[in-house]
């Protein structure tokens, strides 16, 4: 028996290694419900919860929300990218310039981005922009203050070997310090996007919305449809998860030389 | 650091007529260095230093810990600014002069981001050189590099004398008037420093290229060099300025000929002299 655990390719032992915790988990709850260790009006069939969430893909009602929360993530997330990078360069690369406004890249950050909402309502209306751009904001402060880390703390013994190859101040910042900074710069992506995602939930649960996964799990609860309710929240977990997975496989993709 | 530079185009004249005053070297001089000055935090290191370097020679510089050698080279090359003082090179700024430099941590030098080929492009690119100029100059120094390995590569996946080697070629791509060595074999094991030691020699007898390389292995010294720049204790001064001058290509006879015994006897003596002081 154990030869032949032994025999499998290492992928294989891998996948099924990290699939243990999982089926532990389910089978978790599937005991606490069967039992009625907890009240099924709380926790229900996990299998009947996952046929809920396969029934309500194959229907199309969940690819709706589904959709609409990517569209939302993805334009707050690509915002946030667009500006923050510059910015974060331009930023890192003057410190005098950097530390003038730490204060305020600090403060922002630590502000819950809920608490902005009211304001963000005020200055874009109560249409889908106005999530867009409180989870883009919130995001691009992310970015920045990555992205101004990785450049300040780069190594400096490029940008000297590229200074005396004769290189521009210009030529510096983008053959240079764009890549010394690209392995913080993927870290603060990562992290922003998954920020964009929580903020988004968020506003589409509390700031009047008509579609998104964030109005699906608050629909759910209203009227009590459990099922539906856990399916969606293992729904957003997912998007969110495989948010991690994309961005690690495209940092280890493009920033090929880190670690080595 | 600039403005520095360009003044001393002004006191070249005055530069001149000390060059004929310095009896240590008797070579042309290609790099003149008058009145430098250097503190960091206030201590100085260099006060109104002067000094020359031969043209087409090698001059290793030796010295204490601490006593600025790389400081020395580092100021020269303009990769860190002076306080005060002039250096020309032939007459001319940094600005006008093209310079190769060979950092001691090849790893951190490179752009690992560029294939191995790139990086050695790199500098022709920022000179503006033509792509078909480019290509031709890397196969040039492909051929004479006698390179087996792959450049297409990135630079981490070489073994560190081959990224050295790279960090080289690309040093001596855009044919610098002078080479910067800062201890170039000190992060390589020994087989490999022998090996880009080997290599070093080759290129200087290929292109007779003006080079200055910062060691602290005396024996290492010695054996590449037409002239060991000894330096002092801070504040830092010339100790002594000590002609090695046996045939080329040097082996591994060499080094247990009686010129180079002697030769690198009388360096540690006067190394161990400024030590002790």
């Amino acid at each position: 028996m154990k030869s032949s655990t032994l025999s499998f390719a290492p992928g294989i032992t891998r996948v099924a290694r990290a699939l243990i915790g999982p089926a532990a988990l389910i089978l978790i709850w599937w005991i606490a419900n069967d039992s009625a260790w907890v009240s099924n009006k709380l926790l229900p069939n996990p299998f009947d919860t996952f046929g809920s969430l396969w029934s309500s893909l194959l229907s199309g009602s969940m690819t709706v929300d589904l959709g609409a929360t990517l569209y939302r993530t993805l334009y707050a997330f690509a915002m946030a990218a667009a500006f923050g990078i510059p910015v974060g360069i331009a930023l890192g690369s003057n410190e005098r310039i950097y530390r003038s406004v730490e204060f305020l890249v600090d403060f922002f950050r630590s502000t819950p981005a809920t608490a902005m909402f009211p304001l963000f309502l005020l200055i874009f209306g109560i249409g889908d922009f106005a999530k867009i751009a409180v989870a883009g904001f919130s995001a691009w402060l992310v970015v920045v203050f990555n992205v101004a880390y990785g450049v300040m703390n780069s190594r400096k013994t490029r940008i000297l070997a590229a200074r005396v190859m004769g290189a521009s101040h210009w030529r510096v910042f983008k053959d240079v310090l764009f890549f010394e900074s690209l392995p913080q710069t993927f870290v603060g992506l990562r992290m922003a996007v998954s920020l964009a995602l929580v903020v988004i939930i968020v506003a589409e649960m509390f700031i009047g919305s008509t579609n998104g996964m964030g109005h699906r799990i608050i629909d759910a609860q209203q009227v009590f449809d459990l099922q539906q309710m856990y399916a969606s929240i293992l729904m957003t977990g997912g998007v969110g998860y495989g948010f991690n997975v994309l961005f690690i496989a495209l940092e280890k993709w493009i920033v090929h030389w880190a670690g080595r | 650091m600039n403005l520095v530079v360009d003044l001393s185009g002004r006191h070249y004249p005055r530069s001149e007529e000390s060059v004929v005053e310095t009896p240590t070297v008797a070579a042309r001089p290609h790099i003149t260095v008058r009145g430098l000055s250097k503190s960091f935090g206030g201590v100085p290191v260099y006060s109104n230093f002067d000094l020359d370097f031969p043209k087409g020679k090698v001059t290793c510089v030796f010295g204490p810990n601490g006593c600025g050698k790389s400081t020395l080279i580092n100021m020269i090359a303009g990769l860190i600014p002076y306080d005060d003082g002039d250096i020309l090179f032939d007459g001319k700024t940094l600005k006008q002069t093209t310079i190769g430099y060979v950092f001691q941590n090849y790893r951190e030098a490179l752009f690992p981001w560029m294939r191995a080929i790139d990086n050695i492009k790199y500098p022709l690119e920022i000179m503006g050189m033509s792509k078909a100029d480019c290509d031709a100059r890397v196969e040039e120094l492909i051929a004479s590099f006698d390179v087996k390995f792959d450049l297409q590569r990135y630079p981490y996946e070489f073994s560190g004398g081959q990224q050295q080697l790279i960090s080289i070629m690309r040093a001596l791509a855009p044919h610098p008037e002078v080479l910067f060595l800062d201890e170039p074999f000190s992060a390589l094991d020994y087989e490999m420093t022998l090996f880009i030691r080997e290599k070093l020699q080759e290129i200087f007898h290929a292109t007779g290229v003006t080079m200055i390389v910062v060691s602290h292995d005396l024996e290492e010294a010695v054996y590449l060099a037409d002239h060991i720049l000894l330096l002092t204790k801070r504040p830092t001064r010339v100790a002594d300025n000590v002609c090695f001058d046996a045939a080329r290509p040097r082996d591994l006879s060499t080094l247990s000929s009686d010129a180079f015994v002697q030769t690198k006897a009388r360096c540690l003596e006067i190394f161990q002299r400024e030590v002790r002081k």
